[in-house]
């Protein structure tokens, strides 16, 4: 069905679709819209799950792991701070190997108080062993919910998917939604070590050196097999429903020779720029990286790059580029655009490009650099 | 004489130490629940108790949770089991500073929600895993590795904390009355909402008196009136036998505090608190058992 959403409703709708038994919720700005229309959905019997209104982040992501462990299919939504406040039990999701999915809404951190869009707060969150995938459209977002969950329960991954949308930019812009009938895409899922009633064991007991080494390389293993799952329902999400996606999203990019990399919202900000660079007679094209956990791996030789992040790891660098400059051997001009919702527009990403210093890095607005 | 069960919930091959009361308090509470039945256990003496992966001394599904989680852990629980139309019981098992202190914003927000289940505070009155530094529950004048001077500030009230959320049942236990506590157990359970029950646990390497004591500690923990045994049923005050004729004739406090070694070198000042405060303690639950107040 054909109509007109928010990112946040957008999500929320994907949520009612697989139809979770718990939902914990507690509201943060950009965020909140999505607990709210879940409960809406779940007071007017419009979905039948357990919601339960939580007093804190911390608070909502226990209930879902003290929901998921007896098998359930569990769903929260939060943002920045949020995400910041129920950090250690975002480890505990994942080390527990819990298929929990969860909307992060990317806003910067305070202080000052900044409800705008920034990655900082998902990518603080990057060495939990949640998956991560970053979404640019309504339609998108509500897409990539839905494969979150089939992804998280699929027996090779076991792991949590965190569903990561720009605040405001695109939680609370209206864009056209295409609503799918689901069928059997996201199908009932079994997990391995639910609680047993009749074969009582112990979770989380104490654990030695030797097995915390075994049940981390695990997850690792996950994470790696992950990329073939994500591959496989994307490819059945495009055959079922005719959107197609990848782990990074190309645009113009087979004959570009210089490549403009970003995620989010700014990632599709970037095909705007190529068409206008390519109208300027420069061969220029995009990529938007998707999935940021697993990391893709990409082949990126012979082009030149222009990174964008909305995001920076101080005495580093932009988390972004410099994770390609790990796994990709590139050299590419990292431009640190966009935090605390810093307006960035398609002319800007253009400049980007014209001003382009390979190896150096520039703050946009600051440097004087573009 | 109440029935006990022979069902055996704990193994014999945990790590506590030599007459541990938590162990002592969680097999009865195990016999008082059955088999149907998953602790949610935050960081507390218990992460140890239960043995070390893959192995496990308990005889139930044992959920083990971040520290200040167990609340919030269970609440998900619950409703996960209910949605699924299992009547498990969902029971937390934590220590004092995992309820009075780290955990007490998770256990007020399941309380508020009147999550179903029985949130069991077993309290040796300090952090006992970590080697005995001070906790809300840690009263005036006792010493801790963080008191090394005794404790200034008075023990944490958290039965009214509690009681201020109005639960559907809430009382205290001693682990010196297994037979108390077995019955308060069994009520707890067969009631809705959420139920509380804040079990005293005299601990011999926390509280530096011998491991064969527990029990003694114990009886005159209640017996001295600084221990009181209650319960609040939809709000309903009963003081509980041994506490009732303790109320009337108290033992000396001094007997109590001279038994431990925590409270080696406490001033006069620090005696008159803790009496005054049990005092007054007595004197509130009296009233409202009578409902004056």
């Amino acid at each position: 069905m054909l109509t007109v959403a928010t990112g946040n409703k957008a999500v929320a709708a994907a949520v009612k679709a697989v139809r979770p038994d718990v939902i914990a919720a507690y509201p943060i700005t950009p965020q909140t819209e999505i607990v709210e229309q879940i409960a809406e959905y779940v007071t007017a019997g419009e979905m039948d799950s357990r919601y339960i209104p939580v007093e804190s982040e911390h608070s909502a992501m226990a209930a879902c792991v003290g929901a998921s462990i007896t098998g359930a299919r569990t769903f929260t939504a939060t943002s920045s701070h949020g995400l910041a406040y129920m950090h250690e039990m975002v480890n505990w999701a994942a080390g527990a190997r819990l298929p929990i999915v969860m909307a992060n809404v990317n806003r910067a951190m305070g202080p000052g108080w900044n409800v705008w869009a920034e990655h900082t707060d998902a990518f603080q969150e990057r060495d939990t062993g949640w998956l991560q995938v970053y979404v640019s459209t309504v339609q998108e977002a509500y897409d990539t919910t839905l494969m979150a969950f089939r992804i998280a329960e699929h027996q090779d991954v076991i792991l949590p998917v965190m569903v990561n949308l720009d605040g405001f930019l695109l939680s609370h812009s209206m864009q056209s939604l295409e609503t799918v009938t689901l069928g059997d895409f996201v199908p009932p899922f079994h997990l391995p070590h639910a609680i047993d009633i009749a074969n009582p064991a112990g979770y989380g007991t104490l654990t030695g050196p030797d097995q915390h080494f075994k049940f981390r390389w695990e997850i690792e293993q996950s994470m790696r097999k992950s990329v073939a799952v994500i591959r496989e329902t994307e490819q059945d999400f495009a055959g079922r429903f005719g959107r197609n996606y990848g782990v990074a999203e190309e645009y113009r990019y087979e004959d570009a020779d210089v490549v403009v990399i970003a995620m989010g919202t700014l990632g599709k900000e970037a095909e705007v720029a190529v068409d206008i660079l390519r109208d300027e007679g420069v061969r220029a094209g995009s990529l938007r990286v998707r999935w940021f956990r697993p990391f893709p791996d990409l082949d990126l030789s012979g082009r030149e790059l222009v990174v964008i992040d909305r995001d920076y790891s101080f005495g580093f660098g932009g988390v972004l580029a410099h994770s390609l400059v790990a796994k990709s051997r590139v050299e590419p001009y990292s431009v640190i655009a966009g935090l605390g919702g810093q307006e960035v527009t398609y002319d800007d990403i253009a400049g980007f490009v014209r001003d382009r210093k390979p190896g150096q890095e520039s703050w946009f607005g600051v440097n004087g650099n573009v | 004489m109440t029935e006990i069960p022979k069902e055996e919930y704990i193994l014999k091959c945990t790590s506590a130490c030599a007459g541990c009361p938590s162990s002592l308090i969680l097999r009865y509470v195990l016999k008082a629940a059955g088999p149907d039945t998953v602790l949610v256990v935050p960081a507390c003496c218990t992460s140890v108790i239960q043995g070390i992966y893959p192995n496990t001394a308990m005889n139930v599904p044992v959920y083990n949770v971040a520290f200040a989680a167990a609340a919030a852990c269970a609440s998900g629980m619950s409703e996960a089991f209910s949605k699924a139309g299992k009547k498990t019981n969902v029971i937390v098992y934590a220590g004092d500073g995992g309820t009075v202190d780290i955990g007490i914003q998770a256990l007020s927000g399941a309380f508020e929600r009147e999550t179903d289940f029985l949130y069991i505070c077993y309290d040796n009155e300090a952090y006992g895993n970590t080697g005995m530094q001070r906790s809300g529950s840690t009263p005036i004048g006792a010493r801790t590795t963080t008191t090394p001077g005794g404790k200034i500030h008075a023990k944490k009230d958290i039965d009214a904390i509690v009681a201020a959320h109005h639960p559907t049942y809430l009382a205290t236990a001693c682990a010196a009355y297994p037979q108390d506590l077995f019955k308060k157990v069994q009520k707890a359970l067969s009631l809705p909402g959420s139920k509380f029950l804040h079990v005293l646990a005299p601990c011999p390497p926390g509280w530096r008196f011998s491991s064969e004591k527990t029990v003694a500690m114990g009886k005159l923990a209640v017996r001295s009136g600084i221990w009181i045994l209650f319960e609040r049923e939809y709000g309903k005050v009963t003081i509980n036998g041994p506490s009732k004729a303790a109320l009337v004739k108290p033992a000396p406090l001094e007997e109590y505090l001279a038994g431990q070694g925590r409270f080696k070198g406490i001033d006069q000042n620090a005696i008159d608190a803790l009496k005054s405060q049990a005092a007054a303690r007595a004197l509130h639950l009296q009233r409202e058992a009578e409902g004056i107040c």
